[in-house]
């Protein structure tokens, strides 16, 4: 860093304490952003990335520590502050109206008006502005176009719009590609790159660290709400960034088990759903996994919900251990011992207002009760124990799991079932949102599940964990089976292509391409 | 995310001697104390003080036997309403279905005796739940707008059946009810406190109670954790169509006669009952014992104004008043964490 041409950082916060009750999420966290650089925030779940940059912006205030913006003290006590200090952030959930079209959007709360008397609003006006800022950063979006019909990528090219009208200095990012086609990102660092020649400065969340290094210029990590270090990006080999996140080295990235497959206990044939499932069928066996490709839309999802019974089937058959069973809820399903985990963790995954206990036992719950009573001694011990080998961190077996890390909740979603006696389990994205020493534990444990006996259909949109953990490879397209490859002969560009498909797709997903 | 990175669960000692030894400002005392849980029984506490101290008749025996006598048709139908927004559903329908039971009840017993008109009251309050549960769970229908509708079809039904008049010529016996009373506790104290402690062990013990926090907080997620919502959601509505069954039943005896005036707006205190206990409307939070507080709340503060001869339009004013900054106290905790 000594070489570089030296360039004042224009914001520091420095010594940031937050306190949650129990917890200590930062303490003492120093960052400095200089202009026109992409600075990226590195750090497990739960390392306190999130907490910081909501100090930042305004949403929590914090016990200690100062913000400085060009050397001056300031205090950022709402969003509201910090919007006009140039902080402007982009989160995961997007902050539009639906309902209304791109420039209303943009500019909502600021419309330019005829007559501030009768709240007229000067369309004509309105409109202009919108160009204008979408043509500057050339953001290819209709100002007229209505948010809710637009495509995921379009509509965070509308936040960024609307973080640019606000003058900003400064734009938070956290985890902005996780939605995003491989064009999509492309365009997306394209814009990036555009701002840094203008000055503005990126705080960039990730956990994709092949992604840190193409667009990042420093980065500070962050390990249980301390800093460790902040590191040129250019400098720093990826095996150290990961060091310094986790505080150890990751031996293995798949920790792979190898287990002889048995026999058969899951076989789908012929799954038929209009419009979305044509003719889906395939074989699970016993003590594997089997990796599920294919693009975002490819219906991945609406096939293991399918199966599970949590979607409807118009016809087909699911034969289980050899019988065909007929699964028309999840509790048919469960009670032919499978387990779904599902990809949306937060709207189908856990019970945010109910404790980390309840959560973990609500699928067994059945075995702490004797006539319906349950057992809460033998029910908080179960849970104790689950928490404890899949290293859950809580403070409290009774904390809501609303509070928990996004690692932690995927770890009680996983645990609800452990305690079941289900041994077909379907991942759907079990590490989607992890950081990478939760994901590790998480392959672990798939290991482990195999090992005894279990069978495991993962889906999944990284190639090199569908590569890395997969015995088997099923690969969709457009609601069917397009290809399958054997570990030995799969490799990322023969699944891309088949993802891709050598003909049109039928139906072109909205949402496009994650691969 | 608030969490001090990956420790295992066994570092939560470690975790709170670290809180402790950062700097804490004494508001932090405060912030420590479960006001969550001792908030409302302490505002209950101050109530009685205060009432009593203006007027020391409030400690008197036949002013609490009075209050227990008059809360107890509030607590059960709470109970029941405490399931549905438990589940994230609600019923309206509650204070309908009083009159509902007490006129099918009374016709009954005039029919079939004392025991068959008492079992026909509460069998028509669980067939009401259970037609609300249908259409909730099995058609769908947004809980509101099929309680609402029950609340206005059951309302209708009632003055139908009994064409607008008191079902009276009901057996003296059936006084005993509403009027007697076990070891100086009057007898419908004696119901709904039993029914408390039931629904409590139905709630806390039992699968079918975690199954209502798990459907009330996610309910995707509860479906596909196995739980069949559908039938679940149907006994939630059973349930509660039961509480105002047995509700109606005792209200019937202090009348002594079927009325199909009975219960207007009991439906929205009782509402009011669970969220002042701090029961989220939204579902997922609450419980038993905070509903509990919710009634004798709304008990003591009814009976406390008419003592120190508040108007009784005021004190709708100060119930009002009091249902919302419940809400806002509860709100305004949950946002500072």
């Amino acid at each position: 860093m000594t070489t570089e041409p030296i360039i004042r950082p224009f914001l520091e916060m420095r010594g940031i304490v937050k306190q949650f009750p129990g917890v200590l999420a930062l303490n003492g966290v120093d960052l400095d952003v200089r202009p026109g650089e992409v600075h990226v925030l590195l750090g497990e779940n739960g390392a306190g990335k999130s907490t910081l940059i909501k100090v930042l912006s305004g949403v929590y205030a914090p016990e200690a520590g100062e913000i400085l913006f060009d050397g001056q003290a300031v205090r950022i006590r709402n969003p509201h502050d910090a919007q006009r200090l140039g902080v402007s952030t982009i989160y995961q959930e997007f902050n539009l109206v639906p309902d209304m079209n791109v420039a209303e959007n943009i500019f909502l709360g600021r419309e330019p008006m005829i007559s501030r008397l009768l709240g007229l609003v000067d369309r004509k006006k309105l409109f202009a502005q919108t160009r204008q800022v979408l043509s500057t950063f050339d953001l290819q979006v209709e100002p007229g176009a209505i948010v809710k019909r637009l495509g995921i990528a379009q509509q965070q090219m509308v936040e960024i719009a609307k973080a640019l009208s606000l003058q900003c200095r400064v734009i938070i990012m956290d985890e902005p590609t996780a939605v995003l086609t491989t064009h999509e990102i492309d365009t997306l660092f394209r814009t990036i790159r555009d701002f840094k020649a203008r000055g503005i400065a990126i705080i960039y969340i990730s956990h994709r660290l092949e992604e840190v290094k193409t667009i990042g210029d420093r980065a500070t990590v962050l390990r249980d709400g301390a800093k460790v270090g902040t590191v040129a990006v250019a400098d720093t080999p990826v095996e150290q960034l990961v060091r310094m996140m986790v505080g150890r080295d990751l031996k293995e990235k798949f920790p792979k088990v190898s287990v002889e497959p048995g026999e058969e206990v899951l076989r789908v044939e012929n799954l038929q759903r209009k419009g979305i499932l044509h003719g889906i069928s395939f074989s699970l066996r016993r003590g594997e996994i089997l990796g599920v490709a294919g693009l975002v839309g490819s219906k991945r999802t609406e096939m293991a919900r399918a199966i599970f019974g949590a979607d409807k089937l118009d016809s087909g058959q699911i034969i289980v251990r050899g019988k065909r069973a007929r699964i028309i809820w999840p509790f048919h399903a469960i009670r032919e011992r499978m387990a779904l985990v599902p990809e949306d963790r937060k709207r189908h995954g856990i019970l945010a207002c109910l404790p980390v206990r309840a959560n973990i036992t609500l699928g067994a719950l059945r075995r702490f009760s004797r006539g319906g009573l349950l057992d809460l001694g033998r029910e908080k011990k179960a849970a104790q124990d689950f928490a404890t080998s899949l290293r859950v961190a809580t403070p409290s077996l009774e904390r809501w799991a609303m509070y928990l890390s996004g690692g932690n909740q995927q770890k009680i979603v996983i645990g609800k079932w452990l305690g079941t006696e289900a041994d077909i389990f379907l991942f759907d994205e079990p590490t989607r949102g992890i950081d990478v020493g939760a994901k590790v534990e998480v392959y672990q444990l798939m290991g482990e599940l195999v090992q005894r006996g279990a069978a495991i259909l993962m889906i999944s949109s990284e190639l090199p964990e569908i590569l890395g953990m997969s015995d088997r490879i099923l690969v969709m397209r457009a609601g069917r089976i397009a290809g399958e490859f054997t570990r030995q002969e799969a490799d990322q560009e023969k699944i891309l292509h088949c993802a891709l498909g050598s003909a049109p797709l039928p139906e072109i997903p909205s949402q496009g391409a994650n691969l | 995310m608030s969490e001090a990175g990956l420790k295992p669960v066994q570092a939560e000692v470690s975790n709170g001697s670290q809180a402790a030894a950062a700097p804490v400002p004494a508001a932090a005392f405060w912030r420590r104390i479960p006001w969550g849980r001792i908030g409302m029984p302490l505002v209950l506490i101050v109530l009685c003080l205060l009432f009593g101290t203006i007027n020391p008749n409030f400690w008197s025996t036949t002013n609490l036997t009075n209050v227990s006598r008059q809360i107890s048709i509030l607590a059960l139908i709470s109970i029941g309403q405490t399931f549905a927004i438990l589940s994230a559903g609600i019923d309206l329908s509650v204070g309908s279905l009083l009159a509902f039971v007490s006129v099918v009840g009374a016709q009954q017993m005039l029919n079939f005796g004392l025991w068959g008109g008492i079992a026909a009251g509460i069998l028509a309050g669980a067939l009401a739940g259970l037609v609300n549960g249908f259409l909730i769970a099995k058609a769908k229908l947004p809980a509101f707008i099929t309680t609402l509708g029950m609340l206005i079809a059951a309302r209708g039904l009632a003055l139908t059946l009994s064409g607008g008049l008191p079902v009276v010529g009901l057996p003296h016996k059936f006084l005993f009810l509403g009027a007697g009373a076990i070891a100086g506790i009057p007898l419908p104290a004696v119901i709904a406190a039993v029914a408390f402690v039931i629904g409590h062990i139905i709630l806390s013990r039992t699968r079918f109670g975690r199954y209502v926090y798990a459907m009330g907080s996610n309910e995707e997620a509860a479906i596909l954790s196995g739980i069949n919502v559908v039938g679940y959601k149907i006994l939630v509505y059973v349930l509660s169509g039961t509480c105002a069954g047995i509700a109606g039943i005792v209200l019937t005896s202090r009348v002594i006669s079927g009325q199909p005036t009975l219960g207007e707006v009991q439906e929205l205190y009782s509402i009011a009952a669970v969220v002042i206990g701090g029961g989220k409307i939204t579902g997922g939070v609450g419980s038993m014992g905070r509903t509990l507080m919710g009634v004798l709340v709304l008990g003591v503060l009814a009976n406390g104004l008419n003592l120190i001869q508040v108007s009784s339009y005021v004190q709708n004013i100060v119930i009002g008043a009091i249902i919302i900054l419940a809400v806002y106290v509860d709100l305004a905790r949950e946002r500072r964490r």
